[in-house]
């Protein structure tokens, strides 16, 4: 029993030496030293656990701020500015220090669904069938709407039966194939992106 | 100008923009400039955070801005304060204009040239004297035609001009007269700024431009939404170019751009009217019939842009490989041609009237993001097919069952049969590639994790969607099918997914020589001899050799260092953060001073060097003069001291020869929508405005009494354009989880609307419910004598994601800059009024 005293107030002593609010009153700087106790002592940040590190650029505005994104397993775990970058160095803004809730947001959607003619609800499908399937049906409306030369005899080449509208949040390596493929490939014209807008 | 060469500017305006909200990171460099002593000024109708960390804010009426900078442009001429220096060595201010030309102020806000029948202008009498004058701008060409065959009379000698500014039609005394009746009462009178504010800021320009001291202007989308938006930027750059702003430290024009590549996207255009990098996509009704023909037209005698052949022949060898060949043209009729206008708006109206069948959406959500977006849904609903690519539910892809039409009970999803399939996509951490930023700065980004599920990047999407077509199209002999028989189509793939390699595209895109496949270093390489390859001239040299992507590049300046950071990334094109910095020199070569040095003559080695990389020729001397007896073609007509490498003859163009659809010069009209009558000119609005009259797309008239408020949009730093990119992220969703309506507390007492209560915007294009924001950030207006009320609401809600509203784009009309078809969401009227919408969509006695 006098054990069992002795050991709740050793731990009773520890807890009060540990907590921070004596120390405060007793003159010590919150900011400094009785901001620590054993829990903060143990506290380790988060991107200690991942396997990778890697530059990104953040999705949102033209600015061009860099990020270091940190992953484990595949997995991003933290997300927070270069600070070697001259455009940001080191800072992000509310939506750019939000990049890792969109990137884990449970409203992202991981699978390809469709929803056929006339239907009140979408399904999911295999995505090698949907991409069969728009092949296809890009295939036909090319088919259907190209035109090779106007009535007065001028060649022309195009379809504009067939649109394509995005392209200011890829890449430019995804911006310059959608152009190649469905321009200097298919023959379409109406191919825009929210730089018109 | 870099993002960051801001912090060297001694003054900056912020107009059209709410820069520290909406490109916060960016303001950081405004910040950083006024701790060194600067001036910011904020233009804006709204007192924003912006204008609360500027020392001056300046309150205008939505769409007043060319009255405003017309005012500046008249203070500037009339007060002497131009630096003359620079402006008479570096602009066509000296330039003499044709006979013919007829100002506005002739023609009650009319130029000469114009057709009132076809509704646009002859620019005849707009070039200088006796010659024809090439436009460096590709994509103003859709209508009016390169003149690059009849340009070879720049090539036998300069234009005419008298130094002295004397003659009644050069440049100068032209925009004499033009701005004469911009005075500070009449800027008072259309825009609502008090005269004093408009004055201070005047000053404060004229006393901090010149040769020791610069300044910058910042703009977003609230100069180019307009039907003058090209020349509201415009009246600017002649602001900055009188005033000895341009390719110098601190001095430029800002452009505050929406998305992460908007730029790159600009530059390798997901556009109609442009091939990679700025090259004009041929059109059936211009002299392109041939490549020979189309390259006739489309090379300028003189200036850069007469390396075009080059830059074509190339492009087609990327495209089309070995099946380029000099017999086929280099593949040129593979491409196709154009017959009109195709961009958003009228594809939008093109799929509302049943002409498209399928349609992309890579990326971009037009339900929340275009305008008009009852008329959007409605031509979803006319496609047989349609395909979205995003990372999460969005209004365009769920249109048929939670559409504004489905929800007030105007159409069922039964009814809508519209095949619809939905690709998740991958973001940036989950793929590799470049993204381009708004000072032209490309950034390589590293795939770190996988994308989750049957998320692909959209890459994946596009190469492998070319691979199946082109096995689909293999055995076809018909000859419509040979361009995408003929299209190179064979990159390299990568792990279980075949992910294509990014980094071979952007090869590709830089160029390579076509014999031995080795990366070009820069475009200066390139051929027209077929021998070279490259699938973006601006941006060779971002791949100079194999295993150098300086895209990945990540070594910045130390403190102290030039600042120009040449080891970040890669700005194309050459890897320059400053364009035209050659007029950081003055003429004789030497830094205008010593605080604004950029790049310099340096006579000993024989060449420009300095902190930036020259944006000129880099051994061509200060005082060379073309031999104009030779008949100099391409760079060999430019003159030592002439920086504007891309126009004819190296001047920066205060007054526009060719090139632009409304007039050489910015000239103010009412936006389509105003509460008021035109106080310049009789001609009330831009008479060459895109607009579509369709019904659903009907304008409200001058002063209509139903809709008698100025209505602008805007967005909010926490909330992300269309996209549900922000409103799917469950904090920022959570600091702005409504839409609302911001109104001052006069027109609240008036209308009886309180803070936080429901109130009804309407138009006759449709009607949305917003909470009420009741603030003093915006102040009712004197216009023309009489209380005009601005309101704004932001635009970025939807139906998904954690924050939610009405599509407050239901209200806006389709209607377009006339330059670029940019629809215009700045400047329109409405109707507000306190309580909840009923079920229907129409406006007041919209029948």
């Amino acid at each position: 029993m006098a054990k069992l005293r002795r050991g709740m107030a050793g731990r009773g002593a520890r807890f009060l030496k540990d907590w921070s609010l004596p120390r405060q009153l007793a003159g010590e700087s919150p900011m400094s030293t009785a901001a620590r106790s054993t829990t903060s002592e143990n506290l380790r940040p988060r991107l200690e656990q991942a396997d990778r590190v890697g530059t990104s650029i953040c999705p949102f505005c033209a600015v061009g701020c860099s990020q270091l994104v940190y992953a484990k397993n595949g997995k991003p775990i933290h997300i927070e500015g270069d600070p070697r970058s001259p455009v940001n160095q080191g800072t992000l803004c509310p939506k750019g220090a939000g990049t890792l809730g969109v990137l884990l947001s449970p409203q992202r959607i991981n699978k390809v669904l469709y929803r056929a003619p006339h239907a009140t609800e979408w399904e999911e499908r295999p995505l090698d069938w949907a991409m069969e399937r728009v092949a296809q049906l890009t295939k036909q409306a090319r088919d259907e709407t190209f035109v090779e030369r106007l009535p007065d005899g001028k060649v022309v080449n195009h379809t504009i039966g067939i649109g394509s509208l995005g392209g200011a949040t890829l890449d430019n390596e995804e911006n310059y194939l959608i152009k190649k493929l469905f321009n200097g490939g298919l023959g379409m014209v109406t191919i825009e992106n929210q730089a018109r807008i | 100008m870099a993002l960051w060469d801001l912090a060297n500017s001694d003054w900056v305006i912020t107009m059209g923009s709410n820069m520290a909200e909406n490109h916060p990171i960016a303001f950081r460099f405004l910040v950083e400039a006024k701790r060194r002593g600067a001036t910011l000024v904020h233009v804006d109708p709204r007192y924003t955070r912006t204008g609360a960390n500027c020392d001056i804010h300046a309150p205008i009426r939505s769409g007043s801005d060319i009255a405003f900078l017309g005012g500046m442009i008249h203070y500037i001429l009339e007060g002497d304060h131009w630096f003359r220096d620079f402006a008479l060595a570096y602009t066509n201010i000296a330039h003499i204009i044709e006979d013919a030309y007829a100002d506005p102020e002739q023609g009650d806000g009319v130029f000469s040239g114009f057709d009132p029948q076809q509704g646009d202008y002859s620019e005849e009498s707009w070039q200088y004297k006796g010659k024809i004058v090439p436009s460096p701008i590709a994509e103003h060409r859709v209508q009016g035609e390169q003149k690059g065959a009849q340009s070879e009379s720049m090539a036998e000698g300069p234009p005419p001009q008298d130094p002295t500014l004397q003659h009644p039609n050069c440049v100068y005394q032209i925009m004499r007269r033009h701005y004469a009746r911009y005075t500070p009462e009449m800027v008072e009178q259309v825009t609502g700024c008090p005269r004093e504010t408009f004055l201070s800021i005047c000053e404060l320009v004229a006393q901090n431009s010149g040769r020791d001291r610069t300044g910058a202007f910042a703009y977003a989308v609230g100069w180019t939404h307009h039907t003058y938006g090209v020349q509201i930027i415009r009246a600017a750059t002649i602001v900055q170019s009188l005033l000895g702003n341009v390719g110098r430290p601190g001095g430029g024009i800002m452009a505050l751009r929406g998305h992460t590549s908007i730029q790159g996207s600009t530059d390798i255009p997901t556009l109609y009217n442009m091939l990679p990098t700025y090259l004009p996509q041929p059109n059936a009704f211009h002299d392109h019939a041939t490549l020979d023909r189309y390259i006739a037209s489309e090379t300028p005698a003189t200036g850069w842009w007469h390396n075009f052949p080059k830059y074509i022949v190339s492009l087609l060898k990327a495209w089309y490989g070995e099946n380029a060949t000099a017999a086929n043209e280099w593949g040129y009729q593979h491409i196709p041609k154009l017959t009109g206008d195709v961009s958003q708006l009228p594809m939008t109206l093109a799929m509302s009237n049943g002409v498209v069948k399928g349609q992309f959406f890579i990326g971009q959500n037009p339900v929340v993001g275009a305008v008009n977006t009852a008329l959007v849904e409605k031509g979803l609903a006319r496609l047989e097919w349609m395909v979205v690519r995003d990372i999460a539910m969005t209004e365009t892809a769920n249109f048929w069952q939670k559409g504004n039409r489905i929800q007030r009970g105007e159409a069922r999803p039964e009814e809508i049969g519209t095949e619809v399939f939905f690709f998740p996509a991958a973001l940036a951490a989950e793929k590799g590639g470049t993204v381009t930023n708004t000072s032209r700065l490309v950034q390589w980004h590293d795939a770190v994790c996988e994308p989750p599920g049957s998320s692909r990047s959209d890459l994946w999407f596009i190469y492998h969607l070319g691979r199946r077509l082109k096995q689909l199209y293999a055995g076809s002999t018909a000859p419509r099918d040979r361009a995408i028989q003929a299209l190179t189509w064979d990159y390299p793939m990568m792990g279980d997914k075949q992910e294509p390699d990014a980094e071979a595209v952007l090869q590709e895109i830089n160029g390579y020589t076509v014999a031995d496949r080795k990366l070009v270093p820069n475009y200066q390489a390139l051929k027209d001899d077929g021998s070279t390859a490259c699938g973006g001239w601006m941006y060779s040299g971002v791949f100079p050799k194999e295993g150098q992507n300086q895209a990945r590049s990540r070594r910045p300046d130390k403190p102290g260092g030039p600042g120009s950071h040449l080891g970040w990334a890669f700005a194309w094109p050459s890897n320059r953060r400053t364009l035209y910095n050659r007029a950081s020199a003055d003429p004789e070569g030497r830094p205008w001073s010593e605080r604004k040095k950029m790049i310099w003559w340096d006579e000993g080695q024989g060449k420009w060097t300095g902190l930036d990389v020259p944006d000129f020729e880099p051994e061509k001397r200060p005082d060379y003069r073309p031999d104009w007896s030779k008949n100099p073609h391409g760079m060999e007509a430019l003159g030592g001291a002439d920086p504007f490498i891309m126009e004819p003859d190296g001047q920066s163009m205060l007054f526009v020869p060719s090139g632009l659809k409304d007039g050489p010069l910015p000239t103010y009209y009412e936006p389509l929508e105003s509460p008021v009558r035109n106080p310049f000119y009789r001609q009330q609005a831009n008479p060459t405005a895109k607009i579509w009259e369709q019904p659903g797309n009907e304008l409200h008239g001058i002063g209509d009494p139903r809709f008698p408020y100025v209505l602008t949009t805007f967005r909010l730093t926490e909330l992300h354009c269309g996209g549900v990119m922000s409103r799917i992220a469950p904090h920022t969703a959570e600091l702005q989880p409504e839409a609302f309506v911001e109104l001052p507390p006069e027109l609240a007492r008036e209308l009886g609307i309180e803070h936080l209560g429901w109130t009804t915007l309407s138009t006759l294009r449709g009607e949305v419910e917003m909470r009420a924001m009741v603030t003093e950030r915006l102040t009712p207006f004197e216009i023309n004598g009489r209380r005009v009320y601005q309101i704004g609401v932001p635009w970025v809600y939807g139906w998904e994601g954690y924050a939610r509203g009405d599509v407050a784009n239901v209200l806006l009309a389709i209607t377009g800059d006339a330059n670029t078809s940019i629809h215009t969401t700045k400047a329109l009227t409405c109707n507000l009024r306190a309580g909840r919408r009923a079920g229907t969509r129409s406006g007041p006695d919209a029948g």
